[in-house]
């Protein structure tokens, strides 16, 4: 018998009602409302139905670093600026997504309707960036696809085009990251698709912290980490491979696919290896050597067969 | 202004500041706080303070002449070679702990990674200043020959700002900063050097027959 737990899990639900309306209160009442506390922040649990362990044999990485070392332009170039300037930022509620483009059906969900999609599970995965650090993190969520289905591609449709939410009054400028925003990442519609996609909203048993991009964002293991978009509110199908930002912004360093590479090194460093963070002798991390599409070949290197990965990074 | 620039505990105390990013970088190492990725943090940090000292060093000049206050002139060298000591440390920080002393993937760094080439460079090019930072050894130079052996600084540090430059991802605002601050710092002597410059002798054009 399959015993299948309901997935009526609804956004709203996750903080408790009594929760924050106290946490409101208290605020009030010592008035410090005015304060950038980081109560739009906080975590809350979040059910899973099943956990499956996609990184291997290895040790996942402490969720301090996880939250604590991150890329995140818009709220900071810094590894630490993220951790220290997201929080303060109150993510909007209700938090929509549209979706349109090359689509039959376009239209915008909010957060609870996506999460009554699929039911919510847990997926450790490892997860490269393109510094050449490496995390294994507990992410949740679902494949992404199953949002993607709901809008019905049209055949013209061959790419995916995400977008991250942009706030100029509490985010850096273009100018000062050095990058355009709102940041841009693209898929092939295949990419998109696949299984592993994954359309995380929490990590760690918890509702996603602002800076590991609350409260909706992707996870595709087997690229670099700047693929995985955070904090998406749009999704555009498109026909045309779209200009994302790092590949636009230097062509040489960052292609469009960036799937994970040990023998296409980036020109300023090498490729071949990566620092797994927090362990080793006090936790100044570990030499690995970085495995073809980050050890996932196996899943997804069907999709890029005939293709010359040396010219198409 | 002039006695506290002459006085010996100015430069005691200017020795032991130079001494406190040290003191706070170690502090951190032993409360086990680095970041997650403790070897990037040292190693920004003390490229960060070869930077800065770097900078120190070079406004000294300017600010000697401006604020005139020759005194000032006795804390170049500390500075200087403080600038030294963080670049060596930014140097071990990276062969030993991040490429284990491996001479091979060493060199192949240096190689290939033009960030690190220059920042090689500017390091090798300090080394020869900071052995002949004695007053030994500007006797056994001369002075003249001392001072031009020691402009290889302004090289250096503009060497420093590129590697600084190259290795950022996208955002270059402070590698900008200390670009521009370096900028005003030559600008500043080459204007000076200038001005000291005798008027050119009177040219006599060439074919003309007295």
């Amino acid at each position: 018998m399959i015993i299948r737990h309901s997935p009526d899990l609804r956004y709203s639900d996750v903080t408790p009602k009594q929760v924050y309306l106290n946490r409101r209160r208290f605020l009030a009442a010592s008035g410090v409302a005015g304060l950038a506390l980081p109560f739009a922040a906080r975590a809350a649990k979040l059910s899973t139905t099943k956990s499956s362990n996609l990184g291997g044999n290895e040790k996942v990485t402490s969720k301090e670093i996880v939250s604590g070392y991150n890329n995140y332009y818009e709220f900071g170039t810094g590894k630490q600026d993220p951790a220290e300037n997201a929080p303060k930022w109150k993510v909007p509620s209700p938090w929509t997504v549209q979706i349109g483009g090359e689509v039959m059906k376009p239209k915008t969900f909010d957060l609870d309707a996506i999460m009554k999609l699929a039911p919510v599970e847990e997926r450790i995965y490892r997860h490269r960036c393109v510094e050449a650090w490496s995390i294994v993190v507990p992410w949740i969520g679902f494949s992404l696809n199953n949002l993607l289905k709901q809008v019905e591609p049209t055949a013209k449709a061959k790419f995916v085009q995400f977008d991250t939410y942009y706030d100029p009054k509490i985010m850096l400028s273009p100018r000062e990251a050095g990058i355009p925003f709102p940041y841009k990442e693209g898929l092939r519609l295949d990419e998109a698709m696949h299984n592993l996609t994954l359309l995380g909203m929490g990590m760690y048993g918890e509702t996603l912290p602002n800076q590991n991009g609350a409260p909706l964002r992707l996870v595709i293991p087997w690229k670099y980490g700047f693929k995985s978009i955070k904090s998406v509110n749009k999704i555009t199908f498109v026909e045309t491979q779209p200009k994302t930002d790092w590949a636009a912004y230097a062509p040489g360093e960052y292609g469009f696919y960036s799937n994970v590479n040990p023998k296409r090194d980036h020109p300023r460093w090498t490729q071949a290896k990566e620092r797994r963070l927090g362990e080793g002798f006090l936790g100044r991390g570990i030499e690995k050597d970085t495995v073809m599409f980050n050890g996932y070949g196996d899943q997804v290197a069907g999709m890029y067969t005939g293709m010359d990965l040396m010219k198409n990074y | 202004m002039s006695k506290i620039l002459s006085s010996k505990w100015t430069k005691v105390f200017l020795f032991i500041a130079s001494l406190a990013p040290l003191a706070y970088v170690v502090s951190r190492a032993f409360q086990n706080n680095l970041t997650a990725n403790p070897i990037e943090y040292i190693t920004h940090f003390t490229g960060d303070w070869t930077i800065r000292y770097l900078m120190f060093t070079l406004a000294i000049t300017p600010l000697r002449n401006l604020l005139n206050q020759p005194k000032l002139t006795r804390f170049r060298r500390m500075l200087g070679l403080f600038a030294y000591f963080y670049g060596c440390l930014h140097f071990l920080i990276w062969s030993v702990l991040d490429k284990q002393l491996d001479p091979h993937v060493m060199w192949e760094d240096i190689l290939k990674r033009w960030y690190i080439t220059v920042g090689m460079a500017a390091l090798l090019g300090l080394t020869p200043l900071a052995i002949t930072s004695t007053a030994g050894w500007v006797r056994r130079l001369g002075y003249k020959r001392w001072q031009k052996l020691h402009r290889i600084v302004y090289g250096c540090a503009a060497l420093g700002v590129i590697h600084y430059w190259l290795l950022v991802k996208s955002d270059i605002r402070l590698p900008l900063m200390y670009g521009a601050i370096l900028t005003a710092l030559l600008v500043y002597r080459w204007v000076v050097s200038m001005r000291k410059q005798p008027p050119a002798p009177k040219r006599v054009p060439v074919g003309v027959v007295r």
